[in-house]
């Protein structure tokens, strides 16, 4: 261990138990904030997967929608269709404190006032089938909105928590017991010191008093 | 204000620019990173980008995972669903609890 090459003196001494006191309510504080994150990072994760798996099975649907209307007409009729997009679709961008962890808030704003207000085309030329795919993949334009915003939530949480994780194990195994053991070789070190001083101040006593009094001159008259 | 941007091969992709989000149609990886790195410095705060090309582009992906914006989000392509998204929440799983406990094995 470290703790090997400290300086037995009184200062060290203060210096590492304030040290200890420190660490030990850092590590108290650090370890609820890894128990909450963690408790929000489950519930989060848990929401993430089922809109994911939503969220691929709509696009599934809705891609096999747009195979079929490619079907039913030429493809320079659906390119044309799809040229020029009416609608426009813009994020507001904000952000949500969780356990000091940003995580973001998407507002979605449409163009034009009307969400439905979609198909960028004339019915005239396309096949019903087009109309059903664009509207299957409007219905899960929310869930996808939703998903990267959870999403980006729980690679943000899952970093931080990692973080934590390392400051809390640091601090358990490494830091407070280094300090306990310093503490513990300073305080032997001060008894031991101090034992030794008082040994040696009745050594001297004692030889004081035999050169003022001769005992053992006088030991045997 | 920021936009949305889905990039990914033209097939898989056009379909989204009727709801108003812009498309990137990409067929080259290379080309594909680039503008991935031009998106997501300009004001896009969520790229939704098809599986088939993320896999090619897993290291400029992950640059981006831990910091707030850009949202890189995988979305299945139209030639199927490779499970590379289910992989990254899965993963998210093992980085904050060290093991996947929720949705293990399968």
């Amino acid at each position: 261990m470290a703790s090997t090459v400290v300086n037995p003196t009184r200062m060290e001494l203060t210096r590492l138990k304030k040290k200890l006191v420190t660490a030990t309510r850092g590590h108290k504080l650090l370890k609820d904030k890894r128990d909450e994150l963690m408790r929000q990072f489950l519930d989060m994760v848990k929401e993430n997967m089922a809109l994911r798996e939503k969220v691929e099975a709509g696009i599934k649907a809705a891609n096999t929608n747009f195979v079929i209307a490619k079907a039913g007409m030429s493809e320079q009729t659906l390119h044309t269709a799809l040229m020029a997009p009416k609608q426009e679709v813009k994020l507001e961008l904000s952000d949500r404190n969780v356990m000091s962890v940003d995580i973001p808030v998407f507002e979605c704003k449409t163009k034009s006032a009307d969400e439905n207000d979609i198909y960028s085309y004339g019915f005239a030329f396309t096949s019903g089938d087009l109309d059903d795919a664009v509207k299957s993949l409007s219905d899960i334009l929310p869930d996808m909105l939703k998903l990267a915003e959870i999403e980006k939530s729980c690679q943000l949480l899952s970093a931080e928590i990692e973080k934590t994780r390392r400051r809390v194990n640091a601090l358990e195994h490494v830091i407070i017991p280094d300090t306990k053991a310093g503490i513990k070789y300073i305080s032997m070190k001060l008894d031991e010191n101090e034992r030794s001083t008082q040994v040696r101040l009745m050594k001297v006593k004692d030889m004081m008093l035999e050169e003022a009094h001769h005992y053992k001159e006088n030991q045997f008259k | 204000m920021y936009r949305i941007a889905v990039l990914g091969d033209y097939d898989s992709i056009y379909g989204f620019a009727t709801l108003g989000l812009e498309i990137f149609p990409v067929s080259d990886p290379e080309y594909g990173a680039a503008q991935l790195k031009r998106l997501a410095e300009g004001d896009y705060a969520i790229i939704y980008i098809t599986e088939s090309l993320a896999a090619e582009l897993e290291k400029e992906i992950s640059k981006y995972r831990e910091v707030m914006k850009p949202a890189i989000i995988l979305i299945p392509g139209v030639t199927g669903n490779t499970g590379a998204g289910i992989t990254g929440v899965k993963k998210s799983v093992e980085q904050a609890v060290g093991s996947d406990i929720l949705f293990g094995g399968n």
